[in-house]
């Protein structure tokens, strides 16, 4: 192979781990972004009125659109391109033991929209009139028409941004699809598959199927917006009610499709780090394949009230109680895993057991608003607002926190510091609480979501009120000013870490059997695989670990 | 929940007490799943010498440790179920006759109500039109006729646990029976524009006799 230069290797790469770094790197850019606009409108809401340092003083109009274009950032241009493009990029290949992805074009294509997805949205914010701030869901007339929601130009490139994202994530699911069933290692079957690989592929299962009417309905937007079509106008006989359908059939499986990553990516960790064999990996599998498929059939639990045919909600209700089964089987596993284990809390280990600790609370308080008759009580509430931040923070920062712990000697060749991940571990998780369970309680109080101060509203101007909303945002100072230790850690071990070896952890799945980190095409052979994935402390076995592609000697049993 | 927020309407109490049921249930899994888990966390760490447990998960007695809170986690969600749904079909589905109705109209960004007169009836000359304040007699029962005249707004009086949104185009008809007197807050629960946060109007729940005074006082 010639030798390549900047452009080619790292630019214009069609390297499945250069482009999964290019996700991650751009994500993490987003993030910051994200971060900020929490940052400053979690001021607004703790000290309204004042000048937020670093921002100015927040108005009504500027105050939508960050926390607009806060979810929408976080969900699109973080959870997605970190959990389901970066570990699904950097993963597949090396885990299942192939030089690259079948497509490795059209994962090029794939990542190149997406940065030009984020740069559209980023433009939305300077505009005239500003970024879009009629929320992430964009429920029309308000979304539709510059008239009702005064941001003409942001909406319409907030919704190309999304749109956009949407092509670039199909393009990169075909291809972690067809890689996974093509290109496996010999001997490695179906059940001789990591849950990580199975998660994503699920989940890239998932997006496809549902993205399809979002990506129609967006496109009705887009002419309402800018042809005067009234596909969501009443006015012209069209219905507002429909876009919920289309955007909420896409959005609650979105819930799985960065869900299931992240349950995936725990999975290979808490294996590891508790020397442990999963419990019942076929149960893992099912469950999500149940999971999966329920996924479809709960997205009117969003819209329990907004005038949906009453006897609908009871359908609803059911299926989504439903769907806690396989999820709460799920946790019973991981949990049940470590049982009997030897469990060594690396800052990798730390990320994973607290997913596993704080998304339970996700998950429990999701009843309460799955039950149609708490929800017209909670809906549109800030127990809304923490319960999914305690599904979706354990997701796309605990989780992803854990698998670049877990996969950074892999992806650079150098171990990160331990004790600065340790630092970074509690500087998140502890802020991480006290910034969501007060919001539990002021949405139980009756606080809605999306008001830019509640000076307004006398059951909710209390001072005790206030105080828990200072408290909120001073835990996400905090939680943000531990983010540096990370930042440092990350890009100073990236230079000068220890030096890794090819198998730190002295884990059993394929991709610790290239060099870390793996050159373009990863392995010198392509290996073979004799055994399934987590065959740790085997009885009879000297070492505590077996792995995938080790020749089965003439003493065990093959 | 009535801790935290008074309950001020007929069906408040039936709410918070699915709420509480949830609570109970949820909880109880929610620590017994974070007790078990801190516990294995302390429990199985590393020691010299200890190997870790070779334990697949597939054999029946290992088994029973997933299919037993499977089992049992269901018949809670019956229950949770049974007891939504009956409360869902009380204040959403089966309306009680109205003794009077109000029309409450949402616009960017105010709340428009229109109250019938002494006469009680809706749609004649001595209606009161206000913004941003309802007024209703304790122990009544009111029907609400919910309208928008522009984008998605939601109706909610959280002393109630009324939540309702108004769609433009349609016209959605609930009820409630406001069983104390007093002020409460109504807010708009659903992102409508740039006044969305000032969208704020005030419950007045009164006596009868007040009710009349107020009325007169108008019609003067």
């Amino acid at each position: 192979m010639t030798e390549q230069n900047f452009w080619q290797k790292y630019i214009f790469s069609t390297d499945h781990k250069i482009i999964g770094m290019q996700y991650m790197f751009t994500g993490m850019i987003m993030a910051l972004i994200g971060g900020y606009f929490a940052y400053t409108f979690r001021m607004q809401l703790a000290f309204p009125g004042t000048e937020v340092f670093g921002f100015g003083t927040v108005s009504p109009h500027e105050y939508n659109s960050l926390v607009t274009n806060h979810g929408t950032i976080m969900i699109f241009w973080v959870a997605m391109p970190v959990l389901l493009a970066t570990f699904g990029n950097f993963l597949i290949p090396l885990m299942i033991g192939c030089d690259d992805m079948v497509f490795p074009r059209l994962n090029r294509l794939s990542y190149q929209v997406f940065l030009l997805s984020a740069i559209v949205l980023v433009a939305s914010f300077f505009v005239a009139g500003g970024g879009f701030g009629g929320a992430w869901t964009a429920y029309p007339p308000l979304s539709a028409q510059a008239k009702y929601n005064m941001t003409q130009y942001g909406a319409t490139l907030w919704l190309i941004a999304v749109a956009l994202e949407f092509v670039a994530f199909l393009l990169g699911g075909i291809n972690f699809i067809t890689t996974l069933m093509n290109s496996r290692a010999k001997g490695m079957k179906m059940y001789d598959i990591p849950i990580v690989l199975w998660m994503i592929v699920l989940a890239s299962i998932l997006f496809m199927a549902s993205v399809g009417p979002l990506i129609a309905g967006a496109i009705m937007l887009l002419f309402d917006q800018t042809l005067g079509t009234g596909f969501f106008d009443p006015a012209q006989g069209g219905d507002p009610i429909l876009w919920q359908h289309l955007f909420w059939f896409f959005g609650h499986p979105e819930v799985y499709v960065v869900l299931l990553p992240a349950m995936g990516i725990v999975a290979e960790i808490i294996t590891v780090f508790s020397r442990k064999k999963l419990f019942a990996y076929k149960t893992v599998l099912y469950t999500a394949f149940a999971t999966g498929v329920l996924s479809f059939f709960v997205w009117a639990h969003h819209q329990f009230i907004a005038g949906i045919d009453p006897r609908m909600a009871n359908v609803f209700a059911v299926t989504t109680l439903l769907i806690s089964i396989p999820i709460a089987e799920m946790l019973f596993v991981y949990i049940a895993t470590l049982y009997g284990g030897s469990i060594r809390l690396t800052a990798a280990m730390l990320f994973a057991l607290s997913f596993l600790a704080a998304f339970l609370i996700g998950g429990v308080t999701g009843i309460f608003l799955g039950a149609s008759g708490a929800d017209i009580y909670f809906h549109d509430t800030y127990f809304v607002v923490a319960h999914f931040h305690y599904t979706f923070f354990p997701i796309a920062i605990l989780a992803v926190f854990a698998g670049l712990y877990y996969w950074f000697p892999k992806m650079f060749g150098r171990h990160m510091s331990e004790t600065l991940g340790k630092i970074h571990f509690w500087g998140t998780f502890i802020p991480f609480n006290l910034i969501f369970l007060p919001l539990f309680f002021l949405g139980a109080a009756g606080q809605h979501r999306r008001i830019y101060s509640y000076e307004l509203f006398s059951e909710l101007n209390s001072a005790d009120f206030q105080n828990l909303r200072v408290l909120a945002t001073v835990a996400l100072i905090v939680m943000l000013i531990f983010q540096l230790p990370f930042l440092y850690n990350f890009f100073a071990s990236m230079l000068r870490g220890k030096v890794a070896t090819a198998n730190p952890w002295q884990a059993n799945t394929l991709e610790w059997a290239a060099p870390s980190p793996p050159p373009h095409g990863n392995f010198a052979t392509l290996p073979e695989v004799y055994r399934p994935p987590y065959e740790y402390s085997v009885p009879g076995r000297e070492s505590d670990f077996w792995p995938q592609h080790e020749k089965p000697s003439g003493e065990s049993k093959a | 929940m009535d801790l935290i927020i008074e309950q001020a309407s007929s069906f408040a109490a039936d709410i918070d007490m699915v709420i509480l049921l949830i609570a109970v249930l949820a909880g109880f899994w929610f620590f017994l799943a974070e007790a078990v888990l801190f516990y294995f966390i302390f429990k199985f760490r590393q020691r010299k010498g200890v190997k870790a447990q070779y334990i697949t998960g597939t054999r029946k007695e290992e088994k029973k440790w997933l299919h037993w809170p499977h089992n049992l986690i269901i018949v809670c969600d019956l229950v949770i179920i049974f007891f939504a749904i009956k409360v869902w079909y009380d204040i959403k589905q089966d309306l009680p006759p109205a003794q009077e109705v109000v029309q409450v109209i949402g616009r960017q960004w105010s709340w428009q109500f229109v109250h019938p007169g002494l006469d009680k009836q809706l749609g004649t000359a001595d209606d009161v039109a206000t913004v941003d304040e309802l007024r209703v007699k304790v122990g009544v029962t009111y029907h609400f006729k919910l309208e928008s005249r522009d984008v998605l707004h939601s109706f909610s009086v959280p002393v109630f646990r009324l939540k309702q949104d108004a769609v433009p185009g349609r016209v959605f008809t609930g009820w409630f029976t406001p069983t104390k007197t007093g002020t409460y807050d109504i807010q708009c629960a659903e992102m409508c524009g740039m006044g969305h946060g000032l969208m704020q109007g005030r419950l007045v729940i009164e006596d009868e006799a007040a009710h009349d005074e107020w009325l007169r006082n108008k019609a003067t």
